[in-house]
């Protein structure tokens, strides 16, 4: 029965992202995203417990260099900030608190390694993985970085963290260099076998260049354009997050559809 | 590029039967020329045309296609010469094919680096930090262009020529063993597949990694096509006439495109069981998964059920242009390698809206046509003009590249 719900969900998501594409750039909102591209199948039971139960959620960005930004005070503006701030006017009355635990050049499976420390010093509900793009720059074998994806949320999951995966960023300049196809296949697999959701991030920043919301392709040293899709990026996060584990938000009583 | 392309100089016929049976098959054009343009179209950067492209609606996409009629065309042709002139000649013809491939190839890896040494030096921003890691290589020179030289330093769309160059290093031997015994040499094909499922095997690449099409796996799909071309899709005929066989593969398209489907709308990928998914997943493209293979299979069984040889439209004007891109596929598919970087290229400096994309992938498929076209009318004039006919006069048919 659930199933089927969720297939009508699919449809009404459809049809209204049908509808709306019609009236495209009629749209206010810079970060919208359509909700096929936010919401998936995957529960996250362990952020909906301890959000119920403890008031609290202690969650952990485990990521590269794409989920900070430079300078001083980038890290406020990079994602798992906005992302904290985001939930936690969301859900009032929990105690959100995202920490970000990133470092440059790192591939899937070197950030494997560093899990077990990572369970042990944070005891997060919820890991937001981050990976693919090192190793795509890099050409990792697919089938390699699949297993070491498989591999790490495995070693999450009996860590007893929820984990979401985020993949690469849609980066239209170095489309021709670096093919990130492959790597956005293993984790949508490793996703599928292991019943954790994807943020697909590679997607719904294409979506926002090809509706015009960002100018992906231009070459500046301005950081205000990086800015803004990060926290447009927390926000659509702290969507995904609400949803998949069925949370109450303060907007419209339950998660939106 | 190549200019001059061999055509086979066919001479009395001492081939098995099959092989020369009724002149060139159109189709063949028609699929690979069709098949070039899904290539280009997928290679555009987020090309919204690239949804028109198969690889959406199902397992397999156009690589599989052209490596395909490329096995069937390479021993149609060089299969006749392997006949009429012996091993060596053939032989040494494919070599130099190799070798044309094998310079074109380096020729697009000159205008590559010329274009990602551009990207590197006008690009800036701060939200592609990480991203911007992939221009490393251009400041080790050095290493980069020897393992360039190397085939093992491909960049990103690059790889399907290595591929060829590879088949066909080893097509000689195989091409005499499908003339000799072609159950034997299409069961040592399978054989070679399946080991290098079952080992691992692949060749290396740099900086790390394998190749992204295992030419180990992939050769299955070449010698297919060889096989077929040689008396394999007489011996096919009568299964693919069957209503099981065409509804099985028709059952199987759209289960796969279902699956497809789910990956895009991952509300619905409840539909796929998981334990199916468990035992499907991933579908492999770097060694041809055999879901791939198969869903090949499905598509062009389908093609042969309800496209007959003599179809009317293969002469009509309409499919004429793909045809021509078909029947000079190297030519073809490394202009098509070039205007996808070109295409990015003009992405980059004025916008890449979607108006820019169906332009850019419009004005691409014609230019390939063009070029085909004058390609033709170059072989045409210097037929006539070398005097002698050396060919007979459906050359053009018979002929067209391997």
């Amino acid at each position: 029965m659930k199933k089927w719900t969720a297939l009508g969900r699919a449809v009404a998501v459809v049809a209204i992202f049908l509808c709306s594409a019609v009236a495209r750039g009629e749209n206010a909102d810079v970060c919208a995203v359509p909700g096929y591209l936010l919401f998936g199948d995957s529960a996250l039971d362990r952020v909906h417990a301890e959000a119920h139960k403890d008031n609290e959620l202690r969650i952990v960005v485990l990521g590269g260099t794409s989920s900070i930004l430079p300078g001083p005070d980038g890290a406020s503006f990079a994602y798992p900030a906005r992302l904290e701030e985001a939930l936690t006017k969301r859900l009032p009355g929990v105690k959100v608190k995202v920490t970000a635990l990133t470092k440059p050049r790192q591939s899937a499976k070197e950030m494997v390694k560093s899990i077990d420390q990572l369970l042990l010093d944070q005891k997060p509900s919820l890991v937001i993985w981050q990976t693919g793009t090192y190793d795509a720059v890099r050409g990792t074998d697919p089938e390699d970085f699949r297993a070491s994806v498989a591999e790490g949320v495995e070693k999450l999951q009996a860590g007893g963290a929820d984990v979401v995966l985020v993949n690469m960023q849609y980066s239209p300049r170095t489309e021709s260099i670096v093919a990130v196809g492959a790597y956005a296949d293993a984790i949508r697999w490793v996703s599928r076998e292991r019943e954790v959701p994807v943020f697909d991030r590679l997607a719904i920043m294409r979506h926002w260049y090809d509706n015009g919301q960002f100018d992906l392709y231009k070459a500046t040293k301005d950081l205000q354009m990086a800015k803004s899709v990060h926290d447009c990026l927390g926000r659509a996060l702290a969507a995904t997050i609400i949803d998949a584990a069925r949370l109450q938000d303060r907007e419209g009583g339950s998660a939106p559809k | 590029m190549t200019s001059v392309v061999q055509s086979p100089v066919i001479h009395a016929p001492a081939v098995p039967a099959a092989a020369v049976a009724g002149g060139r098959d159109l189709r063949l054009d028609l699929f690979r020329g069709l098949a070039l343009w899904l290539i280009f179209l997928d290679h555009v950067p987020n090309n919204i045309l690239a949804w028109f492209t198969i690889r959406n609606y199902g397992f397999s996409d156009a690589t599989e296609i052209f490596i395909f009629i490329s096995g069937y065309t390479a021993a149609f042709v060089y299969g006749r010469a392997m006949v009429s002139r012996g091993f060596i000649v053939a032989g040494a013809r494919i070599l130099r094919r190799a070798w044309q491939i094998y310079v074109a190839h380096v020729f697009l890896f000159a205008i590559y680096i010329a274009e990602i040494a551009y990207v590197a030096s006008s690009f800036e921003n701060p939200l592609y930090v990480e991203e911007m890691n992939a221009l490393d290589f251009l400041k080790t020179p050095d290493v980069t262009i020897i393992q360039a030289l190397l085939l093992k330093f491909k960049p990103a769309n690059m790889d399907v020529l290595p591929l060829y160059i590879v088949l066909l290093i080893m097509f000689p031997a195989m091409l005499w063993l499908l003339l000799r015994n072609a159950t034997v040499a299409l069961s040592l094909s399978v054989g070679l597949y399946v080991l290098a499922w079952e080992f691992g095997w692949n060749f290396p690449s740099w900086p790390n990694g394998h190749w992204y099409f295992n030419p180990l796996a992939w050769q299955l799909l070449f010698v297919f096509g060889a096989w077929c071309a040689l008396g394999g899709a007489t011996r096919l005929a009568p299964a693919l006439r069957s209503p099981i066989v065409v509804w099985v593969a028709i059952a199987y398209l759209l289960a796969a495109f279902g699956v497809t489907l789910t990956w895009y709308f991952p509300r619905i990928a409840f539909l796929v069981p998981h334990r199916i998914g468990e035992w499907m997943y991933p579908i492999d493209k770097t060694n041809l998964d055999v879901l791939r293979f198969a869903h090949f299979l499905a598509l062009a069984a389908l093609t042969v059920h309800f496209i007959p040889r003599t179809w009317p439209l293969l002469q009509s004007k309409w499919l004429r242009p793909a045809i021509l891109c078909g029947q000079h596929s190297l030519e073809i598919f490394c202009l098509g390698v070039f205007l996808a970087f070109a295409a990015h290229f003009v992405m980059i400096e004025l916008f890449g809206g979607t108006a820019m994309q169906v332009f850019i992938s419009i004005c691409g498929i014609c230019i390939m046509v063009g070029t085909a076209w004058v390609i033709s009318w170059y072989k045409r004039m210097e037929v006539r003009g070398s005097g002698t006919p050396k060919r007979p006069p459906d050359a053009d048919l018979a002929g067209g590249e391997a």
